[in-house]
């Protein structure tokens, strides 16, 4: 891979290049930054399946719990409002990056994964309290779809918090290298398109679920 | 081949490639927390007539999306943009598929069952 790379990278360091030009190849960054989004389009189509599940099933509760009486809007904001605010920590960590500035880089991406981790730890709070509820995912067919939706989203979160840790600890072995910025900047796609899954989720099953 | 730090080179400033500025991901936070802001009132409170709160908190959503969309990833109208944009509109095309063809199938489906009372008295 790396030996594509430096030829192109050339090509894209070129004074005046771009692929908007029309000359030559597109820098490795725009190549790879489009694959990456390719990929998080069909991971948004996996979730698109869950979506339409849940809207299907979310009125099948059996006779149990229904998402009025489980959801609590407080606890759900605050979740909101920890993962918004890591992905503009994430964004300034990748400004930083690509501006050499190392300490603002390490501490805009602790704080990532602080909000990170604190959303993750609401969430399994939430988790734990509806199945000692008697709430979990075997109850009705709402909570199975509602389980999967939240729970392959809780999933990627976690992926994303390893692949962050991992990510960090590149940045501190090999320094900030094209290849590091350039995996750098697909954690931060796909870090992003997370949030914008939990924009879907809050609206489809909290805010219409709790009504 | 190794790869050295090197000055930045310059950057693309379109597509999800392009690191964007502070000013654009401060501004798309803003945006980002009075677009939830409002969804949580809409839901919340009466501002909205009833039966308009789902349409409101879909056209609330879509919008947050957007914004994610043009402040944090990235995705205009710039002309190295043109693949990210077409590759995001086949997405929106499948996800509109799957989504509504669910619904519309299934909502068809309950429409042609027994009535729900008849079903209820059939479980018991």
């Amino acid at each position: 891979m790396s030996a594509h790379a430096g030829t192109a990278e050339l090509a894209g360091a070129m004074p005046g290049s771009s692929a908007a030009s029309g000359g030559g190849p597109a820098p490795v960054r725009v190549v790879v930054a489009y694959g990456f989004w390719i990929f998080l389009l069909s991971d948004i189509i996996l979730f698109s399946a869950l979506f339409a599940a849940y809207a299907v099933l979310s009125a099948q509760t059996a006779g149990g719990p229904s998402g009025h009486e489980l959801f609590e809007l407080r606890h759900v904001g605050i979740e909101t409002l920890c993962l918004l605010f890591s992905s503009y920590t994430c964004g300034l960590g990748i400004l930083s990056i690509e501006r050499r500035r190392l300490r603002s880089f390490y501490l805009s991406f602790a704080l990532t994964f602080a909000l990170g981790a604190t959303f993750l730890g609401l969430e399994i709070t939430e988790f734990a309290g509806m199945l000692a509820r008697g709430a979990g995912p075997s109850r009705s067919a709402f909570l199975s779809a509602f389980f999967s939706l939240v729970g392959l989203h809780g999933a990627h979160v976690s992926a994303g918090l390893l692949w962050l840790s991992f990510m960090v600890a590149q940045t501190l072995v090999k320094g900030p290298r094209d290849f590091v910025r350039r995996r750098l900047l697909c954690f931060s796609l796909f870090w992003h398109a997370l949030d914008i899954i939990w924009v879907g989720l809050l609206t489809l099953v909290y805010l219409m679920g709790a009504r | 081949m190794q790869e050295n730090a090197e000055p930045p080179s310059a950057p693309t400033d379109q597509g999800p490639g392009a690191p964007g500025s502070f000013a654009s991901y401060t501004a798309g936070l803003a945006f980002a927390l009075l677009l939830t802001l409002a969804s949580f009132v809409v839901s919340q409170t009466h501002l909205l007539w009833a039966p308009g709160v789902t349409a409101g908190l879909l056209v609330l959503a879509i919008a947050q999306m957007g914004v994610h969309l043009v402040f944090f990833l990235h995705i205009g109208t710039g002309s190295d943009n043109t693949n990210n944009v077409l590759a995001l509109a086949f997405g929106v095309l499948i996800v509109t598929l799957v989504l509504s063809g669910s619904l519309w199938i299934m909502a068809n489906l309950n429409a042609n069952m027994l009535p729900e009372s008849a079903i209820m008295d059939m479980q018991r």
